[in-house]
C-alpha cells in the first residue's frame, strides 16, 4: 500500500500534462525565433502597476508583484525593440477558481508597425503550429469539445456576440452594468468550441489601454482569443498617444481612489516612454497555464500548476 | 453578512428570507472586467434550485440556521415530539411534514433536527432501523434468492418489497434515507 501524501500523488499525476506544458513552451519559443523576436526578461517586482479597474496587484515590501509586463515591455518598444516576448511569472490578488490562480505564467508579445489584425495572424500562426507539434490532426480534446486549430477561426465583433447571444447591444449592457455578468452567462458559453474564436472590437469603454480604431471612434482596437469556452488572451493595437493615455490612467486612479482599492504610484518611467515616443505597436497577453489546460484537457488549472 | 469572497461549495445562506445551501461554485473573470462568483443554490426547504451570480459589492445574508441532536420521544395524534438532547427542550414536528420518515421513527433515537430561524427545516433519522414484519406471504420453502421481492408490511402499516425468505415475525434493517429493505436481522 501506498504511504504517499495526496499531495505529492497528485504531482506524480500530472507529469503528462507536465511534459506538454513543457513542449508548448519549447515550440512557442521555436516559433518566435524563427519570426525574428527576442525574448526578454523584465522585472518581476516593479514600482508602479498599470492602474486597471479590476486588476489588484500582490504588495511586496514598497513594490508590487507586477500583475503583467506591459509597461516595461512598452519603455523596449520606445527604446527600438521592436519584436519582443517574454514569458513569465504574473500575480493577481484575489483570483482564486478553476481557471484562476493568483500566481500564473504569462506570455506576452510585441511587434512594432503592426496593427492588432497583424498580430492576430501572428497568433493564428503561432498557435496552429504548436498544435502541430503537440496534437493529433492539430486538434485539442478540452472539457469535451474537439477544437481543430487547423479549421478557420471564428471571428467575431463584442456588437455582434451581444445581439446574438445577449439579445443587448453591447452599449446598454455597458450603461446598465450588465457587460461582465452577460459575458460570462450567455456570450462565453454560446461561442463555438469546435474552433478557436475571436471577439474584437470592444466599445470605447472596455478599450483599456487600447487605441481607438481609426474609422469608428466608438470601437478599441482590441481582440481577445476564446478556445474552448475559456479565456485565452488579450490583445491591443497600443495607445501610444501620451495625452490620451495619461488621461485614461488618471481616469483609473480615480475609479480606484473611489472604490477604495490600493493606491499606485504613477509610472514616471512609462510616462518618459509615451513622451519619447512608442512606435505605433500591438502587443498580446496570453495565459500560458490556461493554454497548457487546452493542450492537456485539464478541467481544474490545479492540474498544470504546482498549486 | 456574506462577502462574494467567502462563498464556496457547502455554505449556507440566506436568500430573500429562504435558506440555501450553495452546490456549485465557480469563481470567474472576464480578463479585464470584475470579479464574478457564481453558485447554483438548492432552497433547504423545498430543494428547488437557481443560479445566482454575485459581484464584488454584493452582501449575502447569513441564515439563522441551527442542528440540534434531538431525540424521538413519541407521538401525539399528527405530531411527533423530538426532544433536545442538551436542553430537553420539546419539538413538535408535523406528520404531513415528515412524510414517510414518520414510519421509520422509533422511540429514543437519535435524530438530527435543522432549524432556520426557529423553525424545523429537515430532519435526519439514523440511517437504519430495525422494524417487525407483522404481514407478508410465505415465500417458497428453500427459496433463498434475494433479487426475488415480494411486498410486507410493518407494524406502522407501511408496506416494503422484501425478499421471498422474509416470514412475519422476522426483524429487518431498513436504510431511512431511502426507505428500503437493507437485510434481515438475526435474532439473538
Amino acid at each position: 500500500m501506498s504511504t504517499k501524501p495526496d499531495s505529492i500523488r497528485k504531482i506524480e499525476s500530472s507529469r503528462g500534462r507536465f511534459e506538454i506544458k513543457a513542449g508548448l513552451l519549447f515550440s512557442l519559443r521555436a516559433f518566435f525565433g524563427a519570426e525574428s523576436f527576442l525574448e526578454v526578461n523584465t522585472p518581476v517586482r516593479i514600482k508602479a502597476p498599470a492602474p486597471e479597474e479590476y486588476i489588484e496587484a500582490v504588495s511586496s515590501e514598497d513594490f508590487f508583484l507586477r500583475t503583467s509586463p506591459e509597461l516595461e515591455m512598452k519603455r523596449m518598444l520606445a527604446s527600438g525593440f521592436e519584436k519582443i516576448y517574454q514569458i513569465g511569472p504574473c500575480f493577481r490578488s484575489g483570483e482564486y477558481g478553476r481557471n484562476h490562480r493568483t500566481e500564473f505564467l504569462m506570455l506576452e508579445y510585441y511587434q512594432a508597425h503592426a496593427d492588432y489584425m497583424q498580430l492576430l495572424s501572428l497568433t493564428t500562426r503561432m498557435l496552429r503550429f504548436a498544435a502541430s507539434e503537440l496534437l493529433p490532426d492539430m486538434t485539442a480534446f478540452f472539457r469535451g469539445n474537439r477544437i481543430n486549430f487547423n479549421a478557420p477561426w471564428e471571428i467575431i465583433s463584442v456588437r455582434d456576440a451581444f445581439a446574438n447571444y445577449a439579445g443587448i447591444s453591447a452599449e446598454d449592457a455597458i450603461r446598465q452594468e450588465l457587460f461582465d455578468i452577460l459575458l460570462v452567462e450567455k456570450i462565453e458559453p454560446a461561442l463555438r468550441k469546435d474552433v478557436p474564436v475571436v471577439m474584437k472590437d470592444y466599445p470605447a469603454e472596455l478599450a483599456s489601454l487600447s487605441r481607438l480604431k481609426a474609422d469608428d471612434g466608438t470601437l478599441g482596437e482590441r481582440w481577445e482569443l476564446y478556445i474552448g469556452g475559456l479565456e485565452i488572451a488579450n490583445a491591443f493595437g497600443e495607445l501610444t498617444a501620451p495625452a490620451e493615455q495619461k488621461a485614461r490612467f488618471k481616469k483609473s486612479y480615480e475609479f480606484r481612489k473611489s472604490a477604495k482599492m490600493k493606491e499606485y504610484p504613477e509610472p514616471q518611467e512609462f510616462y518618459d516612454a509615451l513622451v519619447s515616443g512608442i512606435p505605433s505597436s500591438s502587443g498580446c497577453a496570453m495565459g500560458l497555464d490556461r493554454l497548457a489546460m487546452v493542450f492537456s484537457d485539464a478541467d481544474d488549472i490545479s492540474q498544470v500548476i504546482l498549486q | 453578512m456574506y462577502s462574494p469572497s467567502d462563498l464556496r461549495k457547502g455554505l449556507k445562506v440566506e436568500v430573500d428570507g429562504q435558506p440555501w445551501v450553495i452546490s456549485e461554485f465557480e469563481f470567474c473573470k472576464p480578463g479585464k472586467g470584475t470579479a464574478l462568483y457564481r453558485c447554483r443554490l438548492k432552497n433547504m426547504v423545498s430543494g428547488v434550485t437557481m443560479e445566482k451570480t454575485y459581484r464584488p459589492v454584493d452582501r449575502i445574508e447569513v441564515p439563522n440556521v441551527e442542528e440540534h441532536e434531538m431525540y424521538y420521544s413519541y407521538n401525539e395524534g399528527e405530531f411527533y415530539v423530538f426532544s433536545n438532547t442538551e436542553t430537553y427542550e420539546e419539538t413538535r414536528i408535523s406528520k404531513e411534514f415528515l412524510g414517510d420518515k414518520a414510519y421509520f421513527l422509533i422511540e429514543e433515537a437519535l435524530c438530527k433536527v435543522l432549524f432556520f430561524n426557529g423553525k424545523p427545516i429537515d430532519v435526519t433519522l439514523p440511517v437504519f432501523i430495525e422494524k417487525k414484519i407483522v404481514e407478508t406471504d410465505p415465500g417458497a420453502r428453500g427459496d433463498t434468492a434475494t433479487n426475488v421481492l415480494k411486498p410486507a408490511k410493518l407494524d406502522n402499516g407501511y408496506e416494503i418489497q422484501v425478499p421471498l425468505f422474509i416470514n412475519e415475525g422476522d426483524l429487518v434493517k431498513i436504510d431511512t434515507r431511502t426507505g428500503q429493505y437493507s437485510e434481515r436481522v438475526n435474532k439473538a
